[in-house]
């Protein structure tokens, strides 16, 4: 499976819930399978969608699931100490690791050679951090949505892409649609 | 009531709910008063690009943010402030020790402070720069301004406004 095949299988359990997309392929592919107001598409900004998410959680009380590449969270290591030590239980964290750099080309990250980002993110504190195979990814996505604990989810799974228009949407569109939906579920 | 508890109370009367802070010697009372503050959740991070991450994301939750940080992080978020907080019209004001001026004990200081102000400059980011402790009187309204206009705003503090303070 490779990352949009998981994003297919998540979208039953995740389209009704605050998603912070990451940038580039995974984001224009849920905006294909599933545009939702409740996504929050990243269109720049290569590593921030885990310290998105995390401040969302931290504001306000909706449930928020992060979805995060391998290259992304490398690129911003220091948010799995901050998500550590400031636990928010409406977070999940899904890092789907295919090992590689998919919207530049399938370059390889370390994390698909000797790194394991789960036991990074064990080592830096997160108390629940679940590794899966890619096709294990919803049922783990659904334990952790069903349970009140922050979960930090690595789904490894095959590297590669499909083809997806980039998203036309502004982003101050992108936004404000996306808080609309967020105030909605705090009134 | 000393200037760190003013910048606080700024804080506070404009509706920041949520500050995240990297730390400098100059900013140390205030950081101290933001972590005792029980109307302000603060989140240290590890990097300026880190902070504006949970900065919009706060935002966007619905609680107003800020960020405490220094002058050399201008030079680790441009990326940050134009392709999320910029393009997607956040505020964020930005309380920034502006290291390098004068009174500066560390000679690499300055070479970053010779180019903050320009940098800020190129990225059209409303900037203001206290260096006398009466400077901070217009905190309230720079701050009110940035979430009225819903851009980042820079607020310069050098050494020489906080020996004053």
């Amino acid at each position: 499976m490779i990352r949009s095949d998981v994003l297919k299988t998540l979208i039953p359990m995740i389209s009704d819930q605050l998603v912070v997309s990451n940038i580039g392929l995974p984001s224009q592919e849920l905006h294909l399978l599933d545009d939702q107001p409740t996504n929050f598409y990243m269109l720049g900004t290569m590593g921030l969608s885990s310290s998105i998410g995390l401040g969302l959680a931290l504001a306000q009380k909706a449930k928020v699931i992060a979805i995060d590449g391998d290259g992304s969270v490398l690129t911003n290591f220091g948010t799995l100490p901050t998500i550590a030590n400031n636990p928010a239980d409406n977070f999940i964290l899904l890092i789907i690791d295919n090992g590689s750099y998919g919207s530049t080309g399938d370059q390889p990250t370390y994390a698909g050679m000797k790194t394991s980002l789960a036991k990074v993110a064990e080592a830096c504190g997160c108390d629940n951090v679940v590794e899966c195979p890619a096709e294990d990814t919803a049922a783990a996505v659904k334990a952790a949505l069903d349970g009140d604990k922050m979960t930090i989810i690595v789904s490894k799974c095959e590297s590669g892409n499909i083809k997806v228009p980039v998203i036309d949407m502004d982003a101050p569109v992108i936004r404000h649609r996306f808080m609309a939906e967020v105030s909605r579920r705090n009134a | 009531m000393s200037i760190n508890q003013k910048i606080v109370n700024d804080f506070i009367k404009n509706k920041i709910e949520f500050v995240t802070t990297v730390p400098c010697k100059q900013l140390a009372g205030v950081i101290d008063e933001i972590e005792g503050s029980k109307d302000i959740y603060h989140i240290p991070s590890n990097k300026e690009d880190e902070g504006m991450g949970l900065c919009a994301g706060a935002y966007m939750g619905g609680k107003r943010s800020a960020i405490i940080m220094q002058n050399t992080a201008i030079g680790v978020t441009i990326n940050t402030l134009v392709t999320l907080i910029q393009y997607y019209n956040i505020p964020l004001p930005m309380l920034i020790s502006y290291r390098g001026e004068i009174g500066e004990p560390v000679a690499c200081q300055v070479e970053m402070a010779v180019h903050t102000k320009a940098l800020l400059d190129q990225l059209n980011i409303p900037t203001y720069h206290f260096h006398t402790k009466s400077d901070a009187d217009e905190l309230d309204a720079i701050l009110n301004h940035s979430f009225m206009a819903k851009k980042p705003v820079a607020i310069l503090t050098d050494a020489s406004f906080w020996q004053g303070a």
